[in-house]
């Protein structure tokens, strides 16, 4: 039930067909995070997926040995902000779990500093979700998620999280920390899940 | 988890628009239907271009409580598509789109979930004060100033936002450390200068005594002090932050 604003013409006048529902186009790269950047060293680095039945656990090097992938995405963040053509370098989730059995539908993604995410493990597999360890040709910053941050480009970006760590499968869909603080359990940006 | 219904967009009605710097403008809203919000919190603005072209962004609320009445306070970005249309051309009368409250991390609350019993330490540069001012001030009214310090960073005294209810909550016992990183008032006891570690550990407590931290500005002026707050000794759970801008 909009209605006109009284004196505004916007700016936007040709809209990208590839920008979902209120967003709006940004050259830069907004940082935002719930807390302080975390200093995470790639030395003591590991990612490890927890199932049912174990943890399964890589290092550095034996996470990106799996393979990466070089991928240009458009990312949208739940706070109107939407970056096209990215480049981003990273292990595909697919190559990931190659190596896990499990029956859970649903992951929680953990970080270093405690943020977690929930989401469906179907949004994480068929080539949609990246352990990313570059950006624009360059090692991912820290106050991006350096060194590493998973990559889900179709979910608003808070479910991307930062300086990721890890994964445990989870039978229900539990909401992780932006989801516990009123931002919505699966974020798909072109219908604008993002609050409760 | 909690699942709450709610209207997605509100009608907003322009009640003052009043001057809040040179550059920024004060803006009230009658939101009738409003929920109510906690102190800290930020809502989304929708505005509607007679073809139908939407723009959306999100706003820190500067006013808290049960309240309809809601006060943000929006500095202008010259190459930005919403806040020049807010700090100029808005006016009282006018009707826009908000959806909120938003976020319930960046909040203070007096009691229950979110709530803290010890000294809480608030650190704000330019108009990340917004959001501060909102919980100093449910502080005071909570009874809890003692407990809260503020350290505000801006460029001049002329750029400091809510500066004459931030003189009252100051005269009413609330710590406030300023910092001037352009123009400093005649007599101030130091040069202007940014903020640096140095200085920020001189005006803050120690590390072992702070319960939480609330630190909100530009990304970079976060970025800093959210690091230095981390080598002072602060432990990262105890730092929430909010970024503005790219």
């Amino acid at each position: 039930m909009s209605f006109i604003t009284r004196g505004f013409s916007g700016a936007g006048r040709e809209r990208d067909p590839r920008l979902p529902p209120g967003q709006t186009l940004v050259a830069d790269w907004p940082v935002l995070s719930a807390g302080p950047t975390p200093d995470v060293s790639t030395d003591d680095w590991s990612f490890s997926v927890r199932t049912e039945t174990g943890l399964t656990t890589w290092t550095w090097d034996e996470l990106l040995a799996l393979g990466v992938e070089d991928v240009t995405v458009d990312i949208h963040c739940v706070t109107h902000w939407t970056k096209l053509d990215m480049d981003w370098r990273g292990v595909p989730l697919d190559a990931i779990f190659e190596n896990i059995e499990t029956s859970a539908d649903y992951v929680m993604v953990h970080s270093h500093g405690g943020y977690t995410t929930n989401v469906a493990l179907d949004d994480l597999l068929g080539g949609k979700a990246w352990i990313a360890n570059e950006a624009e040709g360059e090692p991912l910053e820290p106050e991006h998620g350096g060194p590493a941050r998973l990559l889900v480009p179709a979910l608003y970006f808070w479910k991307s999280a930062k300086w990721v760590r890890g994964l445990v499968m989870m039978d229900d869909d539990e909401p992780g920390f932006w989801e516990q603080n009123g931002y919505h359990m699966h974020g798909d940006p072109w219908t604008e899940e993002r609050y409760w | 988890m909690v699942n709450r219904i709610r209207p997605a967009w509100l009608v907003a009605t322009v009640t003052e628009v009043l001057p809040e710097t040179a550059t920024a403008r004060r803006i009230v809203l009658d939101v009738p239907g409003w929920p109510g919000n906690d102190a800290g919190s930020h809502l989304d603005i929708r505005l509607t271009a007679p073809d139908g072209y939407q723009a959306s962004r999100s706003y820190s609320i500067a006013s808290y409580g049960p309240s309809s009445r809601v006060v943000l306070s929006v500095d202008d970005i010259p190459t930005g598509e919403v806040s020049p249309f807010l700090t100029h051309e808005l006016r009282a009368g006018d009707q826009i789109e908000v959806h909120g409250p938003l976020g319930a991390y960046f909040v203070w609350r007096p009691a229950g979930f979110g709530s803290t019993t010890g000294p809480v330490q608030l650190i704000g540069g330019g108009s990340g004060i917004v959001p501060l001012y909102a919980i100093a001030r449910a502080a005071a009214d909570a009874g809890r100033m003692a407990d809260f310090r503020l350290l505000t960073s801006v460029r001049s005294p002329e750029d400091q936002f809510f500066a004459t209810e931030l003189d009252a909550l100051a005269a009413a016992g609330l710590r406030i450390d300023r910092v001037y990183t352009r123009a400093a008032p005649s007599g101030w006891p130091v040069a202007p200068g940014r903020l640096t570690r140095d200085s920020l550990a001189a005006v803050i407590p120690d590390a072992a005594t702070i319960e939480r931290s609330y630190v909100c500005g530009p990304t970079p002026f976060v970025e800093a002090v959210a690091g230095w707050l981390i080598d002072l000794g602060h432990s990262p759970g105890t730092i929430r932050t909010e970024r503005f801008g790219g």
